[in-house]
This record gives structure tokens, sequence and C-alpha cells, in this order.
């Protein structure tokens, strides 16, 4: 079969590999209708996770037809048509009991501090992903939903992932009806983040990042005010002024370690690696909150370190929340979202590229060329 | 510069999901409904890794279900072995990691050649849509990428020349063949003929 395969920082390309196996008894393989890029990829391809191996197979926003089931699975039958959450869960253990399914504890050998994800390294648990035309989906019953009749699949592959992110991303931020809400960050998970957030009741939502067609974007879709922080001087002072001097109710940070508008930050953390990633979203949404707000934090950063102003959290009594997004406990209300027209996703779509293209797809999506927001891959065609 | 204020009235869907019980401690809360407490819940079946998988000490047990993709191999993977002596507290573990991801793009590279294959690394890197995206900064990449390569190139030769001049006979062939292939590969029309990335009309502006 075809599969995405990493070859190094900057390098990916599409090649044949074996077929993936059953090799659980709780597994499935699935023959992938669909497949993004997602900007959690971007941290890879851009070499900043740890133990990433060379010949991986990226991808962990897919959904596709069931091809084959292990014995022990009761929930889905070969041929069902179903979207498979990114995150790799039990559902049985202490987390996922709780219904945080990001943080399964069956399903990372490698780590202890995030579950398994699909096409995501080794720290995330060394599975090969569904970049690819075929993959395995351990605990097939827990995670893969079937897609309903009347779903366009764009929307479907887009509830694996970006979807429930940008909305857990308004829910952790525990918006009060009225509150004036940043989003830093207008790639798809920023979006949703904006998009959601009025469904919280937010009476004021701000979009920051620095590319113009984004932003232009994000205007409508969110729809939300949209800055450009490379036109403005000081970030924080600026939130400040927008906020009566007090800052905003909520900063969300949908952004991650591959940040960009801090010099310092891209030297010691994007170029030297001493930190996990460049945190200045991360830096600006600390100190653009009120005192006493939320920080709701769903960019990825690497598992080391990272340079941010923590003694402000002290001092200004901000709470932070963050997570991995737990898809399977919030597709039920994306789904009626989606139906009642509240949200739509598949709009972020902007270029469908077949799997032999594989490395420009990665390419215009991490360089942000011709308009990208969203790229969705075919592997088994159109 | 301001912008006018979104009318909330205007926006499908306003405040429906608004949950005044949405604390910073969700979904934690439901945590004293948790009828088990430490390693006790039911277990899912184990899977029986048939290759090898590392394990954070920080596990006290192997997670029911493992990822088999690439496993650990040649230096890297003895190092990565070596990393995994230390927790995911300790930074050492992430840097040799990383160190260890360095070392395998070049275990890679010498595969693809052991496999009768030479990466075609601008294709890798997406030579094509670069070109037809952003043409400023592919032929910036392309002239300081030839530039190095001559620059190499130059220094190889002048070291041959040195060499030569000390003791006649001896020389070095392979080098410098390697290096110029490399630094031709970017320009290769035949590359960036066609593509079959096709962006969805309505958002290109
Ligand atoms: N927690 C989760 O479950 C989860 C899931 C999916 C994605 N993510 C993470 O969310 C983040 C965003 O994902 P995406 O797919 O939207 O990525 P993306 O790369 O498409 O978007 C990131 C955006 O941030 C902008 N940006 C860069 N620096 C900025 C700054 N200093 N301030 C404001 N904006 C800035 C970029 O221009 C870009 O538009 C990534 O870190 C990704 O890993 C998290
Ligand atoms: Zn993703
Ligand atoms: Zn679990």
């Amino acid at each position: 079969m075809l599969a995405m395969n990493y070859r190094g920082p900057y390098r990916v390309r599409a090649d044949e590999k074996p077929m993936p196996q059953i090799l659980h008894p709780e597994d499935a393989i699935i023959r992938v209708t669909r497949s993004c890029i997602c900007g959690s990829d971007l941290h890879l391809y851009h070499g900043m996770v740890p133990d990433t191996r060379v010949g991986m197979t990226f991808g962990h926003e897919f959904c596709g037809i069931v091809e084959q089931v292990g014995p022990a699975i009761q929930n889905l039958k070969v041929g069902d048509h179903v979207l498979v959450p990114f995150n790799i869960a039990c559902g049985k253990c202490h987390f996922c009991q709780q219904g945080l399914f990001g943080n399964c504890h069956e399903s990372n050998a490698q780590a202890t501090a995030v579950g398994g994800i699909y096409g995501y390294s080794h720290t995330a648990g060394g599975y090969d992903g569904g970049q690819a035309q075929y993959v395995r989906v351990p605990y097939a019953d827990v995670g893969p939903t079937v897609i309903p009749d009347w779903m366009d699949p764009d929307d479907a592959v887009l509830l694996t992932d970006v979807v429930p992110t940008g909305y857990q991303a308004a829910e952790m931020g525990a918006i009060k009806p009225g509150d004036t809400v940043v989003v830093f960050g207008a790639g798809p998970v920023g979006l949703m983040a904006a998009r959601s957030a009025w469904l919280f009741g937010a009476g004021r939502v701000i979009v920051i990042d620095c590319e113009e067609y984004r932003l232009e974007f994000a205007r409508t879709f969110g729809p939300a005010e949209v800055y450009n922080f490379r036109e403005i001087d000081d970030v924080v002072v600026f939130l400040k002024k927008q906020t009566d001097s007090l800052g905003a109710d909520v900063c969300i940070d949908a952004v991650g370690g591959d940040a960009s508008g801090n010099a310092l930050q891209w030297f010691f953390g994007t170029k030297l690696k001493l930190e996990a990633g460049n945190a200045i979203a991360l830096h600006w949404a600390i100190n653009s909150v009120k005192k006493g707000g939320v920080v709701s934090m769903v960019g990825v950063y690497g598992p080391t370190g990272n340079m941010v102003p923590i003694g402000n959290v002290v001092n200004k009594g901000i709470t932070i929340r963050a997570n991995q997004a737990s898809v399977k406990r919030l597709l039920p209300r994306l789904i009626e979202h989606i139906r009642a027209g509240h949200i739509n996703p598949k709009a972020m779509i902007t270029h469908r590229v077949p799997l032999a293209d594989v490395a420009d797809a990665y390419h215009i999506f991490a360089a942000k060329l011709d308009g990208c927001i969203k790229p969705v891959l075919l592997p088994n065609g159109a | 510069m301001a912008q006018a204020l979104v009318d909330t009235s205007t926006i499908p869907g306003w405040g429906v999901d608004t949950d005044p019980k949405n604390n910073p401690t969700y979904p934690m809360r439901h945590i004293e409904d948790q009828k088990t407490r430490g390693l006790t819940w039911h277990r899912p079946p184990l899977q029986e890794p048939q290759v090898e998988v590392l394990q954070s000490i920080e596990h006290n047990r192997l997670p029911a279900v493992v990822g088999t993709s690439t496993p650990p191999s040649g230096l890297s993977g003895a190092i990565r072995r070596y990393a995994f002596r230390r927790s995911e507290s300790d930074w050492w573990h992430w840097l040799l990691l990383m160190g260890a991801d360095r070392i395998n793009v070049v275990e890679g590279v010498i595969e693809d050649l052991a496999a009768g294959k030479v990466p075609n690394v601008p294709a890798e890197m997406g030579a094509k849509s670069e070109w037809q995206h952003n043409k400023n900064g592919f032929l910036l990449k392309a002239g300081a990428t030839l530039a190095i390569g001559a620059v190499l190139v130059a220094i190889v030769q002048a070291r041959r020349e040195d060499r030569a001049d000390e003791d006649e006979g001896e020389t070095i062939a392979a080098e410098p063949a390697h290096v110029t292939a490399r630094v031709d590969e970017p320009v290769l029309p035949a590359d960036l003929a066609t593509s079959q990335v096709v962006p969805l009309p309505g958002l290109d502006a």
C-alpha cells in the first residue's frame, strides 16, 4: 500500500509499505478515504518532537471504511464508514472513565505524559498513522464513530481533531456570557476555537495571527475582530487597550511551539531546541488575560520546558486549563452543532491532494503557500 | 485600526452551550464517581509485541496495546535504548532522543542508498510546490544551495590540489562528484513540469 514516509526534518515522501495487520483482538484495519495534515504534524515535520523515527507514517486525522475487524470487535462491521478520533483510548482505564480520552493509560508505552496518538512519533506511542491507504486502529470499539448518512465526509474528517480541539479550547475557557475571548492563532484550531467561543456566549472574539489571508478568513468564519501582530508594536499593550486596560477574560493559545513573533524564543526554542519550541503565544496569552482570568491551551509543545512568565500566573491568579482534546467525549454535541448549522467546518478545507504528492502538501501547509488553511490527502482517490 | 464589534444576535447558536457549572476542574470533577483507585481497572486484552518496544520507566507495566512502527535499530536505536533508562522528567532523556533522531536521518539516507534508491531530497522537501507558489523563495533557496555547493566543491578541490602537491599519485575521487550531484538537483525541470495539487476555488484571494 502507499503510505507517507518521514525521512527527516522537512523531508517526507509517499512510498510502498506493507499492509497493516490486526495485532490485538480489539483492532480494526481501516481503508482511508480522507486524511488531513494538522498543525500538530508540522511539529513533527520540523523535527521538534523527540523520538520521531525515520520511516514512520504520520497522520492522526482520518476517516475511512472498515476493512477488517479483530475477534473482540462488537460495534463496527466491515464496510462501515467511520471517523476515527485522533486519541487512541482503551475506554477502561482511570482516565478514559473520566472522559479524558486524550490521556489514556493503556495506549502509550513510551511515555506516561500523553496518551497514544496515531502517527505522532514514539513519544505518542509509535503507531503508524492514517496518511496511508490503510491503517491499524486499536481499541476500535471505543474511538471510531460511524459517519451519519447526512454528514459530508469533509466535515467528518475534521471532527477527528480540529473541530473538537477548537471547541474544547473554548470550553476550557469557562466562558461566561459577554466575555471577551482572545484567540492566538488563525489556523484550523484557532478558527474553530473562535467559532466555538460564540456558542459558549462570548461577547467579543478577537483573533491574532500574522498571516493576512488567514485573518481575512477568520473575520467572516469566526466571525471575529482580527489583528495582525506584525502590525502591532506590543500585542499585550494593544489587547489591554482593547479591554479597558484590564485584559481579556479568556485567552486561548491555538499556536503551540511553532510560533513566530519573537526572535529570542525563535533562537532558543526553534533553532537551538533548548526550549520545547517557541512559546511566545503562550507568553502573550498569560500577559494579556485579566487578573483571575483563564488561559486555555491547546497549542502543542514538546515534552521538555519553555520560557514563559510563570510568575505572572501566580501574581495574577490565572487559571491555566489545557489538554489534548478528548474527541470522543465531544463528538455527540459537535455532530448536533453541524446538523443544526451552528458550525461549518468543511469551509476550512482549501486543498485536496493525492497521497503521492504528500511532500508538496506538507510544504504548502507548512510554508503557508497558496492560501492554504487545511489540506486533505486522498489516499485512495477522490 | 479598531474594528467594529460583532453583533452576537447574528450568530447562529450564540450561547447555546453556556454552562454556568463549567468550572476549572471540569471534567476532573467526575473523579468522585470513580469506582476504582490505582491500577485496578479491568484491563483490555494484552497485545504481545512482536517487535522491540521501549517503555518509559514511569510505567510499571506495558500498556495493553503498543505501536509497532519503526522499532529501534542501528546507532540511533542504541542511543534510544540508553535514553529510556532515564525518566520523562529527565532532560537527558529527551535530548538523547533528539540526538538519535538526527543520526537516524543519516541512517535513513544510507538505508535508501543500500536499497539502490538515491533520495530526491528537493522533491521530498516540496520543491515543486515552492516553484509553483513561491518562485522567489525557490530561486533564493536554489541560489543559496548552489552557492554553498560551489564553495564546498572549491574547498574540496583546493584540498585535493594541496595534497596532490604534497604526495603525488594518491588521490581521493568520490567526494566532489557526489557534492555536485546533490547541488544540481533543485533545478531539474522534469521535477516541476506537472502538478497534482488542486486548490479549491474561492479561497485563493
Ligand atoms: N490539544 C490538541 O488536542 C490539539 C489538537 C490539534 C492541534 N493542536 C495544536 O494546535 C496548534 C494549532 O494547530 P493548527 O492546525 O491550527 O496549526 P497551524 O499551524 O495551521 O496554525 C497556527 C497559526 O498560528 C499562527 N501563529 C504563529 N505564531 C503566532 C503568534 N505568536 N501569535 C498568534 N498566532 C501565531 C500561524 O501563523 C498559524 O496561522 C498546534 O500547536 C497544534 O499542534 C492541538
Ligand atoms: Zn491534529
Ligand atoms: Zn484508557
